[in-house]
Parts: structure tokens; sequence; C-alpha cells
């Protein structure tokens, strides 16, 4: 189970928050004027990244707020929080094989 | 050509305390270079270099694992075989799976303890009846085998559940697959891989794949931890860390993971001879060889490749088995453990080409990744052999989501998550 700080009202259980998937993917100004390729990679392409992902949860069941995690998806630590709209914080790259 | 298994060879060898088998594949030190290349030795993989040489005459061919043979999702899943798939695209290629099971152990004189002992899909609410029986319909159409059964016929089918009313997991009814069923997890990846050593397939274990040599948008030579290794095609065969690999050839790819769980319990008599699954209560059980129960969950939701989960799940999962079978309330859960699911949007598989040339993909399959085994090396092996795919899996390309070609099997196929 995770323990997910959240921002505004510290660690909680992961069951009171639901998951936003990947963060930081920006809607494009003019969908219209997209290729079909450039469109998909907007709609479902992901990073789907073995190390430091930066993802979206809200706090469904405390606050109900959004924020952003940086989370190593392999050991599952939440190595920082931040809100919606800043920039993620500067972390050490992790790569697995 | 290696010895073959049999009542005569077991006996021979039983008289020398059976410890002059012989080994079951060799353990070679890569070539420099091979036809085909498959990244991934768990049952995709192994099926798919076995089919390679088999069905196309294609020999000069590497399987490199990371880890041991089998050890990822091969080894993880709960082992369920079925085809009963709403969509034609689906259906077709999990039935041509399927027939290729049950021929399967005769084929690779392996056993692989396949047993088609029935798939139930319960029916919980007015809405799942009716998709039930759209699914049963659709599948009919599509020569696969699938029944109805009312409420009385499902305790006749499978007597310990409960069925009394007033609880919190009604069963309105079920949908029946016969020739669904289980089969051994291990013997699946081992069995292709001795079939595939026999005809010349070299299978390197402990060999993690570090890069790819692409030159010109054509792929040409695998970085490996045992040195470079050319290739005329490399074919990806990693469901669980696809995405990964896609990252280095310089791909994306359409797929999250998730971690996905399975628990067994002790061993007890026999008690359930079908697998039961519920599609709303994220629940799946079936009794193994052994006397455990094979019990699987849902996914958890957030994108993981720590191959454990969450306690809620398994909890939500423990609480709907108890709800509809109370007989197993007391009984101990001795391991629980986690996968790796590549998931794609539309819950469908990718084997398919990439934008890299001579590099293809086989991936995505979700949590249907153990009862397709065979027929994805099938159609696989086709699409790397021909450069092109098979009709069964021409719908499964990497670019349907651009082209809007999804095959929606998310609560439409009898999965559970």
């Amino acid at each position: 189970m995770l323990l997910i700080p959240c921002p505004y009202c510290g660690p909680r259980e992961e069951t009171e928050f639901s998951y936003g998937g990947e963060a930081h993917i920006e809607r494009p100004k003019q969908p219209e004027a997209l290729s079909d390729e450039a469109w998909a990679d907007y709609l479902f392409m992901t990073s789907n990244t073995k190390g430091v992902f930066l993802e979206r949860w809200v706090h469904s069941h405390g606050c109900r707020r959004w924020f952003n995690a940086a989370r190593d998806t392999l050991t599952n630590e939440v190595l920082a929080v931040y809100e919606m709209g800043d920039k993620p914080p500067k972390l050490e790259k992790r790569t697995y094989v | 050509m290696k010895s073959r298994y049999s009542i005569f060879s077991l006996l021979r060898n039983a008289l020398s305390y059976h410890e002059n088998w012989p080994e079951a594949w060799r353990s070679p030190e890569p070539k420099p270079s091979y036809d085909v290349v498959i990244i991934g030795g768990g049952g995709h993989g192994l099926a798919t270099a076995y089919y390679l040489a088999k069905e196309h005459g294609i020999t000069n061919v590497a399987v490199i694992e990371r880890g041991w043979l089998g050890g990822g999702n091969t080894g993880r899943n709960t082992t369920i075989v079925r085809s009963n798939y709403l969509w034609d695209e689906s259906a077709h290629l999990y039935e041509h799976s399927l027939k290729l099971w049950e021929g399967l152990t005769r084929e690779l004189n392996y056993n692989v303890m396949f047993s088609q002992r029935g798939v139930m899909n319960l029916a919980h609410s007015q809405h799942d009846l009716r998709e039930l029986g759209r699914r049963i319909a659709a599948n009919r159409l599509n020569g696969v085998d699938s029944e109805f059964l009312t409420p009385r016929q499902v305790k006749q089918f499978c007597p310990i559940i409960d069925l009394r009313e007033g609880g919190r997991y009604p069963v309105l009814g079920a949908s029946l697959q016969r020739r669904g069923g289980t089969a051994r997890h291990d013997a699946i990846a081992w069995g292709y891989a001795r079939a595939a050593d026999a005809l010349g397939v070299d299978i390197i274990q402990e060999c993690p794949v570090e890069g790819f040599r692409i030159e010109k948008g054509r792929v040409r030579a695998v970085e490996t931890a045992k040195g470079t290794i050319e290739a005329g095609k490399v074919a990806l065969a990693v469901a669980g860390h696809s995405s990964v690999l896609a990252e280095l050839a310089g791909f994306r790819l359409p797929i999250v993971c998730h971690p996905l769980q399975a628990l067994v319990s002790e061993p007890v008599k026999p008690v359930i001879d079908c697998v039961v699954m519920s599609n709303a209560v994220h629940a799946y059980i079936s009794q193994s060889d052994k006397g455990d129960l094979v019990i699987g969950a849902g996914v958890d939701r957030y994108i993981g490749y720590s191959q454990s989960g969450g306690l809620p799940v398994t909890e939500e999962t423990l609480a709907a088995i108890c709800e509809l079978f109370p007989l197993f309330r007391r009984m101990r859960m001795m391991r629980c453990w986690g996968g790796t699911v590549d998931t794609c949007p539309d819950a469908s598989p990718i084997v398919s080409k990439t934008p890299v040339e001579g590099m293809y993909i086989n991936g995505g399959w979700g949590t249907g990744g153990f009862k397709s085994t065979p027929g994805s090396g099938w159609v696989y092996a086709h699409t790397i052999a021909h450069d092109e795919p098979h009709p069964l899996n021409a719908a499964f390309k990497l670019d349907r989501f651009t082209t809007g070609y999804l095959i929606d099997e998310h609560g439409a196929a009898a999965v559970a998550h």
C-alpha cells in the first residue's frame, strides 16, 4: 500500500486517493490543425516510465484537491509532491534495465 | 534430436533414480549474429521462436532473456485459458490460440497440463445479464462455444457456490465456455523452449538488453550484457517492459503498466473443479492440481513495475470470494504476488510492425497474455517471417491508435478489469 503525502493534508493511505495518470500532458491549442499521428500521440501515447514518473493524484476522500507527484514506479517511493501548475522539481534520473 | 518423453523414458530413468535425464535445452553463448533475435524468454517469445522454426523454417534464431525462462508474467498469472471475447477480431485470435492449446501437449511432447474444465463468468445484475447474453450470441456467431446457465444450472455446475438470496453479489446467471480451463504456467515456457531448442533455436538467459543499434531507420543489432548481437530482425516479446524497450528504440507506445495481483491458499482436497470468474467484482478462482485455490484480483490503478500490489485490492477480491463461496472464509492464504501487465487503451494487444524497420512488437496483452500464448507466438512468427501480419492479427496493429480502428474489449470481453 502506498503512503501518499498530500501537500495539503499530509501523509494519507492510498485508498483515500484516486489516480490521474501521467502529469504535464498539455492539450494541443489547436487540435483541428494536428495530423492524425500528433493527435494519437496526445490522446494515447504514454511515457509509462520505469523509474521516476510524474503523475497526478486527487485526494478524493480528503481535501478533494488535485496535485502532482514524482514517484519511482519500481520502488513506489514518492519522491516529491507539488501543486498543479508548478514545474516539476529537479530529481535525479533513475534508470532500470 | 532430443530423446522423446514417454512412459518408457520415465521408466528407464526411474531405474537410475532420475539422475540421468538429459537437459531440456542447451545454454549456448550468443553467436555474433542471427537472422532473428527475439527479446523476452517468456511463453510468447519462446512460442514465437518455435513457430518461426517449425512453420517458417527460420532456425537461425536467438531468444534472449533478462532473467530466467518464464520468470515474468508467464510465471505470475492465474493460468486461465478461454476464448469467449466479444469482438470478431479478438474472438478469432483467442479461438485460434485455444485450438492450439488443445493439441499442444502432443505437439510439444511436453505435458502442459491443459485441463478443459470449463470457465464460468457470473452475472450479478440485470446489466451483467444483458452483456452476457450479447457476448454469448457474439461468441456463437464466431464459432466459439458459449452457453447460458440459469442460477440453478450454475449451482449444478459448481455446487459450492452460495446462491441463497440476499447476498451482496446475487448470481442471476452465467456464461459457460466448456472448452476453457487452465494449464500449467511453467510448462508452457519449458515446453516451447525445449521444442524450439530441438529445432536449433539458441536460448540465452541472464542477458538483459541495453540498447539497439539503429542505422537509417533500420535495426541492425541488439546491445546486450553479453555483447553486441547483430540481427536481421528484432522481435520484442517483453510484456511488462514494452515501453522501456520501445524508448530505447526511439518510439512511443499507448501502453501503461499496472500491477496485477494473484494469490494462492493452503492446499486442500478437490473442492472446485471449474474456473469461476466474476467480472463485476474483480475476482476469479480455480483449484490447482496441487490443491491450492488460485485466486486472481483486479489491477492496482497506478502505473507500477514493482511486481507487487496493495492490500486494498486483494482485500476487495477476497471479500467477493468469501461472499460467493462462504466455505472458504477460514482458508488461509499462503502467498500473494504481482505481475506487471501491459494495458492498451482498448484492452487489446499489439502484434505489429513498428516505426523501426526490421523491428516488431508483441505486447499490450493486458490480462489476456497467458491464454493467448500459442496463438500469439503463431501469428507473431508469421508477422516476422513475412514482414506483414497474418489475417488473424492484421487488426492488432500499432497504427490503430492513429486510424481509430480500436478493438474495445474493456468490460466487453468477460475480463475482470
